[in-house]
């Protein structure tokens, strides 16, 4: 067993874990936070990912030790409350999602576009940057226009373009 | 996954004093490679020394004429790095184009090296600017270092540091994507240093990345996109798979290249 300190959406967590716990079997199974989804467990798919110190990870291809010390955001640290992120929000107004489980990894992925590329997003841009992420359901159209939309809504809502947690 | 013990050096002397008391250990950089492959107990090594606290393995930096970039630094830095846009803005976007923007954040130019996939982009580039792969130990060249499939002329327990691309005047990467994987079906990297050319090919080869000759000549006699019309590069020695046969990528090869030098030339 090894020891891990993380801070996961703000808070502090401490556990002692088998070294070879994933990120992501780390927030699902210790922290019960299971807005992040295992689709592929093959590096493939981007349900899994989560920012870690800011930049978006597939949490299926990241040992929890190996990110000692680190702050790490996940699906459930987006909304203040009741109040959906803007991001959020957009996939919602936008019917961004179906079944909606590769919604919390396009969702986080999104958050990291508009971080590395600000608030106005055209088409190409955010298919290229969407390489990483999988949906069976909707063929992408909608999702598209959710993250355009979501980028501008960010920008108007002022929302710090890093999360407060990271 | 098979139980590992966990350890995490912070300098590249600490990890080979690790790496040579553990037996069966392996370098953990990014991990989009070995951890898939532990995943799949394709690997199942009994230590992993994670380099991730190394802070001498960090970094880019120009001195005199050469780029150097530290084993640990990811895809996304290099892709972003100021230094490396002004430099040598194909490495950049080199860097850009390995697989999508999460693997770019956890993987590493040493790893990839380290790795040398038939299919991986990083390669290519160090075989056509005559870079330089740095280890603990000694210092190679590209030709040197990339020794066949998956094979390179590490041994054991050596470390990559830093790898050294000099400055070239021009050049230009294009590569065709498998939709899927991402990795190069075919990619071109085309450098011209001086009066030298050379055009490094990788995803296409059974033996893993190899230069052009044919096409270096026909760019050495003028640099533009129309010394290759007509070049075909044979089948022979081409990988075949379910995503392209080896006309289909011999092919590629000579359309990528063109690719390349137009990127390279600015037309
Ligand atoms: C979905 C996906 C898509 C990808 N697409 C592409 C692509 O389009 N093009 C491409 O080129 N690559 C691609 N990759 C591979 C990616 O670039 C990897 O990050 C890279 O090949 C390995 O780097 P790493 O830092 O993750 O190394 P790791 O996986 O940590 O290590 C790989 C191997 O190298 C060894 N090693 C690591 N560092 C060193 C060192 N400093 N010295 C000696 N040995 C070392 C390790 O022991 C291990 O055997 C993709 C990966 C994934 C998961
Ligand atoms: S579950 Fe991590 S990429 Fe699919
Ligand atoms: S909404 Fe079902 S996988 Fe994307």
């Amino acid at each position: 067993m090894t020891t891990v300190s993380l801070t996961v959406n703000g808070r502090a967590v401490t556990a002692a874990i088998d070294p070879r716990t994933l990120l992501v079997q780390f927030l699902r199974e210790n922290l019960r936070l299971t807005g992040t989804h295992v689709g592929c467990d093959t590096s493939q798919c981007g349900a899994c990912v989560v920012h870690l110190d800011g930049k978006a990870v597939k949490s299926c291809t990241t040992l929890a030790v190996a990110v000692d010390g680190s702050s790490v955001t996940t699906i459930e640290g987006l909304a203040s409350g009741d109040a959906l992120h803007p991001m959020q929000e957009a996939f919602r107004e936008h019917h961004g999602l179906q079944c909606g489980f590769c919604t919390p990894g396009m969702i986080m992925s999104a958050v990291d576009m508009v971080n590395r590329r600000g608030h106005h997003l055209d088409e190409k841009t955010i298919r290229e940057d969407l390489d990483g992420n999988i949906c069976r359901c909707t063929g992408y159209h909608n999702i598209v226009k959710a993250i355009a939309a979501g980028a501008e809504a960010m920008g108007r809502a002022g929302a710090p373009l890093r999360q407060a947690a990271e | 996954m098979y139980a590992f013990t966990y350890h995490k050096p912070t300098s590249a002397r600490q990890a080979a004093t690790l790496l040579a008391k553990k037996e069966d250990a392996k370098l953990l950089a990014g991990g989009h490679t070995l951890l898939p492959t532990m995943k799949q107990r394709l690997a199942a090594p009994s230590a992993l020394v994670d380099l991730g606290a190394c802070a001498d393995l960090k970094g880019i930096a120009v001195k005199g004429r050469n780029v150097v970039i530290g084993a640990m630094t990811t895809h996304a830095e290099v892709a972003a790095s100021p230094e490396v846009q002004a430099a040598i803005p194909a490495l950049a976007y080199l860097a850009g184009h390995i697989g999508d923007p999460h693997v770019r954040h956890r993987g590493t130019i040493g790893g990839s090296v380290a790795n040398n996939d038939p299919a991986a982009d990083y390669p290519a580039a160090l075989l056509a600017l005559g870079a330089t792969v740095v280890t603990n130990k000694r210092k190679l060249s590209a030709e040197e270092f990339f020794t066949g499939l998956y094979e390179t002329a590490l041994d054991e327990g050596e470390i990559v540091t830093r790898v050294s691309f000099p400055v070239v005047s021009r050049a230009g990467y294009a590569k065709f994507r498998n939709p899927a994987s991402r990795y190069a079906m075919v990619g071109v990297f085309v450098a011209k240093r001086g009066g030298e050319v050379r055009v490094a090919v990788t995803g296409a080869g059974e033996g893993g990345v190899f230069r052009w000759p044919e096409a270096e000549a026909a760019l050495k006699a003028r640099f533009a996109v129309k010394s290759l019309d007509g070049l075909k590069h044979t089948a022979d020695g081409i990988n075949g798979d379910i995503h392209a046969d080896p006309e289909y990528r011999a092919h590629l090869i000579g359309v990528m290249a063109k690719q390349a030098v137009a990127q390279a030339t600015g037309k």
